[in-house]
């Protein structure tokens, strides 16, 4: 509706800026409705096997029968609460590292080239020992995730713990401050917002962390059904859990942005 | 009454490079409800001084002391200024205001109440719950000054704390903050390299030489003594003259 304040001009412009913003959305969702729709006819019109890449329709159908029988909730929630297992693990323990190697700059020195040695390991390589240590069990997926997001986590909060303005530093201290207050009063609460990068990497790391221990010790979780159904050919369960996982990593995603969103108000 | 006293004080900083002597043979004499400012050029330990009363550093050589105690690390008594407010963002103005009481586990309802009669008595009332960032460069000024004089220090060290303010700015809330200094009956050192700020605040200008420091001379200011605000002392035709003398002083090292 028209404001009456707003001169034509402004109206004008207005209205620009809102076609822009519904066709960018159009768009976007001309690009998945058409993905989805070239799928379905190209394997209805024998263009592309539909034995290989499966098929819309065909997907939804084992999505559908994976509901009925019960199992997709399972394979679901054990996905996600590997996930989040691993995401907090290995984010509140990373934090702890890096707090400790803040405190002491003695040992973030001793342990500064081992961290990065191990940073550059592919973490994905230790699946398999973990599944010796830990069997296959739900311990061994959770440690894969927590291994694959905890070394990012403590160098992304280490460095941002070090780059807090010395000032604020200085500040507390001349108010007496002791180290610890340092910590709770300036160091932390500055770092809030590289908190919230951290947490936004980890995310995903954790379900790539969790997908693959699931490959290698799993009875259950859709990396689980992944492996499984590439192992049957059943390529409709293949699609189905990969689109899943999809959703489950926006789910997540989406609710670190929530947080980010509550503890960001009113900051700067 | 000397209320701050630097006897024969040196301070070397220790790097790898070397050893550097920051300060050398410092004797100055702070008496009670004096505003002393202290000039030099960049790097000539002024700031150094400054640490040095609050108990943030110790000095190799020589004696601090504050009513003839001697300075062993930093102290309520001792107010500390910094270049910039350095509120904190996350903060409200309140909450920034109490930080000094919060460390040193003081923040009563009392001492609540007496901040929030700070904040209001210095046109921040009702601004208690909004944060730094919707606050102007002024304001923000007076409540690091607020969050300083709620500890309620005997001295008060000023660290350039003007410097991040433009200049209109700089003039108004230096007259304000002088002000309130005078009202409250404080001690001031304040560093600076801006000289007509240092003549238009203070009783006695310290004139510094360049590394390693030490007192070069000291000018009193009259005006100051007569009770003229840092506004009405620029005014004064004095003003340029004491401006020349110190200058010229600072110049002859450079």
């Amino acid at each position: 509706m028209p404001n009456a304040e707003y001169s034509p001009e402004h109206q004008n412009y207005l209205r620009r800026r809102r076609l822009h913003v519904l066709l960018v959305r159009g768009a976007q969702l001309f690009l998945v409705v058409g993905f989805f729709a070239l799928w379905e006819v190209a394997a209805s019109r024998g263009w592309i096997n539909a034995f290989i890449f499966s098929q819309p329709t065909r997907i939804w159908a084992a999505a559908l029968r994976l509901a009925r029988e019960g199992e997709l909730w399972r394979h679901l929630g054990w996905t996600v609460w590997e996930t989040v297992l691993g995401f907090s693990i290995g984010t509140v323990a990373g934090i702890l590292i890096a707090i400790l190697l803040w405190w002491s700059t003695f040992i973030s020195k001793v342990m500064d080239p081992y961290i990065v040695v191990l940073n550059s390991v592919p973490k994905v390589a230790l699946g398999p020992i973990f599944v010796v240590w830990l069997g296959t069990t739900i311990t061994a997926v959770v440690a894969m995730a927590i291994s694959v997001s905890i070394i990012v986590t403590i160098m992304m909060m280490h460095t941002g713990f070090k780059e807090v303005d010395p000032n604020l530093i200085k500040l507390v201290r001349t108010f007496g401050g002791s180290k610890g207050q340092v910590l709770w009063k300036v160091v932390i609460p500055a770092s809030v917002p590289t908190m919230i990068a951290a947490l936004k990497v980890n995310v995903g790391l954790s379900l790539v962390g969790t997908i693959v221990g699931e490959f290698l010790a799993s009875k259950a979780g859709l990396g689980y059904l992944i492996i499984y159904g590439g192992q049957v050919f059943n390529m409709s369960l293949v699609m189905a859990s990969v689109l899943l996982l999809l959703a489950v990593s926006v789910i997540l995603y989406y609710g670190v942005t929530l947080l980010e969103e509550k503890v960001s108000r009113g900051r700067a | 009454m000397a209320r701050v006293e630097l006897e024969n004080v040196g301070l070397n900083y220790h790097t790898e490079a070397g050893e550097v002597v920051a300060l050398r043979d410092v004797n100055l004499t702070v008496k009670d409800q004096e505003f002393v400012a202290i000039v030099g050029q960049s790097g000539c330990g002024k700031s150094t001084l400054l640490s040095l009363v609050s108990g943030l550093l110790k000095p190799s050589q020589g004696l601090v002391t504050i009513d003839g105690n001697q300075v062993q690390g930093t102290s309520k008594r001792i107010g500390y200024m910094l270049q910039q407010d350095y509120l904190f963002e996350w903060r409200t103005i309140l909450d920034n205001a109490l930080l000094g009481l919060e460390i040193a586990k003081e923040r009563t309802p009392e001492a609540m109440d007496a901040v929030k009669e700070m904040l209001k008595t210095y046109g921040l009332g009702g601004f208690e719950h909004y944060y730094p960032s919707q606050l102007s460069g002024g304001m923000r000024q007076r409540v690091a000054l607020i969050r300083t004089l709620a500890m309620k220090p005997d001295v008060l060290l000023l660290d350039e704390p003007f410097s991040a303010l433009d200049y209109q700015n700089r003039l108004s809330v230096g007259e304000e903050v002088v002000k309130i200094l005078r009202e409250r009956k404080k001690t001031v050192i304040m560093v600076t390299h801006d000289i007509p700020e240092a003549v238009s605040m203070a009783n006695r200008v310290v004139v510094m030489t360049p590394r390693p420091g030490t007192i070069r001379s000291i000018h009193p200011i009259k005006m100051c003594d007569e009770g003229l605000t840092p506004l009405q002392t620029r005014e004064v035709p004095q003003f340029r003259e004491y401006f020349g003398a110190i200058w010229k002083e600072l110049n002859a090292d450079a």
